[in-house]
């Protein structure tokens, strides 16, 4: 193992709820421009992981560094400050807000009013969806559309990473090829991205390396082409079958 | 009609009074999910400290009133907002994440203090604002002859209102306290600082509660020391009347229960006026418990 800081780097990570831990000591290593997909089974503890990123729950032990600083004690609003936006499972998009309105909370920390309208103006390149429906409540959106509206709202924050967790969930498969293709063009803007997905083959092909989680143990870390030819991964992730 | 018109009034007079102090218990409520018992004692503290400002800077009894008033206002609106700052941070920051049961225990504990404590310094018995601050003319509509005092109440009520409504609305930090209502785990992730929301809140409900506490003071001339229990339970009324965690509701309802009030006790009887308001809450309760404009569920107390 080197010692050379990573961009983004979990040491011996663990996290838990008030009973158990569910995270135990995992570590991982984030380069600045990657996309990573984070694999693994329901209960495996990969949305626990991007929680404790973005603060939400605070690690037992270990730690999280970011551009060489420990996250040990920032609050989660100081997290997003710093460059770090997640868009969490199941989209959480405020349903009784207007879909503009939802855009400018995901600037909250931005208080430049031209970097705000470049921002928006990329994102609705990215989503025309979300200026068409701009006034619409968001509560109102299709699934799809939702899932749009809460990357889109992370990225008002002009994230240098940003952390999705299950954006393909309960898509139409056309949605989600949609979904994954912006997923590339957003990095391709310099964005740095972690990718929690039940969807592994879609996430490893976009992805450059992927990490497995089983139970809370980080069983497995490579380049993503690896892991796609991995016949392990392929058995328990790719629905071994199809692949020959 | 000469004596429906007085009622109107007066109910416009006392409903923004009843909707000041709703809009503190409603948005805590819509936030934290708690009603703040101390929230009328904060309204009564309100009143006490205007009185003491009044009075202490000499201003009764000058003519030129209206700005020494409005300053006393606003000194008075600041120090309850302070003093509802403390109490977030004392009573009920400490609280947080512990079962709900505490904080309530909490809040009952401190309007018992802030009550002794009023009564400890101000005394058991009733004080009275000097009279002659609010003006003595009347307006005449439709042949009434009505108070302008009341208008002036009413319409001071409805600019704070429409003060908050804009702050709600058309700025950062009132979508920031929009977002923290609906959904405070995803507002975090927007890069919100949900303590210093709910600070904003009790900075906000309080001042409004200590306005509703001077005009109080101006209005009806008498304040006692737990005054805030009574009106505390009248706004609380008011902001279920109108759905609870709903600010429009608040104002709604403030303003309805205090015309239904006045106007029951004139034509109904005057000692029947709190079991009308009352019943009021209890058919809400039983036939719409969402309150009138409430898309919330007004679950537990």
């Amino acid at each position: 193992m080197d010692n050379r800081q990573s961009y983004l780097e979990l040491r011996d990570l663990s996290v838990g709820y008030a009973q158990a831990d569910v995270l135990h000591g995992i570590s991982m290593r984030v380069e600045e421009g990657e996309i990573i997909a984070l694999l693994g089974a329901n209960g495996a503890g990969k949305t626990t992981a991007l929680t404790a990123i973005s603060g939400l729950l605070r690690p037992r032990a270990g730690g999280i560094f970011f551009a060489g600083r420990s996250l040990h004690a920032t609050p989660s609003h100081k997290i997003v400050e710093m460059g770090i936006t997640h868009a969490p499972e199941g989209r959480r998009v405020f349903g009784s807000l207007s879909v503009m309105d939802n855009l400018k909370l995901g600037a909250f920390t931005l208080k430049d009013g031209k970097q705000k309208k470049k921002l928006l103006d990329w994102v609705c390149e990215l989503f025309p969806r979300l200026r068409e429906r701009g006034e619409q409540l968001a509560g109102t959106l299709s699934g799809g559309e939702q899932q749009m509206l809460s990357i889109g709202r992370a990225l008002m924050s002009d994230p240098k990473i940003l952390l999705l967790d299950e954006p393909s969930l309960g898509l139409a498969p056309m949605l989600v090829a949609a979904i994954f293709k912006s997923i590339r063009e957003i990095n391709d803007r310099g964005v740095t991205v972690i990718l929690v997905e039940q969807n592994a083959r879609a996430a490893l092909k976009i992805a450059d390396r992927g990490y497995v989680l089983e139970v809370g143990k980080m069983v497995l870390e490579d380049k993503a082409e690896v892991l796609l030819a991995n016949t392990q991964v392929q058995a328990a992730y790719l629905g071994g079958a199809k692949v020959t | 009609m000469e004596e429906l018109l007085h009622q109107l009034s007066n109910g416009l007079a006392l409903g923004g009074i009843y909707a000041l102090i709703a809009l503190g218990y409603t948005m805590v409520y819509g936030i934290l999910r708690l009603i703040n018992f101390a929230h009328g004692d904060l309204f009564t503290l309100g009143a006490y400290l205007g009185l003491t400002l009044l009075t202490s800077f000499g201003l009764a009894g000058h003519i030129q009133a209206g700005f020494a008033t409005a300053l006393v206002l606003i000194f008075s609106m600041g120090l309850v907002a302070l003093v509802g700052l403390a109490l977030e941070r004392v009573a009920y920051r400490p609280l947080r994440g512990s079962d709900r049961l505490c904080a309530v225990v909490s809040a009952l504990g401190a309007s018992i203090f802030f009550q002794n404590a009023m009564m400890l310094f101000y005394g058991a018995r009733s004080l009275v604002y000097p009279p002659g601050i609010l003006p003595d003319a009347s307006i005449h509509i439709f042949g009434a002859e009505l108070p302008l005092a009341r208008f002036l109440m009413f319409a001071f009520s409805v600019l704070l209102m429409c003060l908050l409504y804009w702050f709600i609305h058309k700025t950062r930090l009132g979508a920031a306290i929009r977002a923290v209502a609906i959904d405070p785990n995803t507002a975090r992730l927007m890069g919100i600082n949900v303590d210093s929301v709910i600070s904003l809140i009790f900075f906000i409900g309080p001042a409004l509660g200590g306005a509703a506490g001077v005009m109080v003071g101006l209005y009806y001339g008498q304040i006692t020391y737990d005054m805030g229990f009574g009106f505390g339970l009248k706004a609380f009324t008011a902001a279920i009347l109108g759905g609870i965690g709903n600010i429009p509701g608040a104002m709604l309802g403030g303003i309805l229960l205090g015309l239904i009030e006045t106007i029951s006790s004139a034509y109904l009887s005057i000692a029947w006026k709190d079991a009308v308001a009352f019943a009021v809450l209890i058919l809400i309760l039983v036939f719409r418990p969402t309150g009138l404009l409430g898309e919330r569920v007004a679950d537990k107390i």
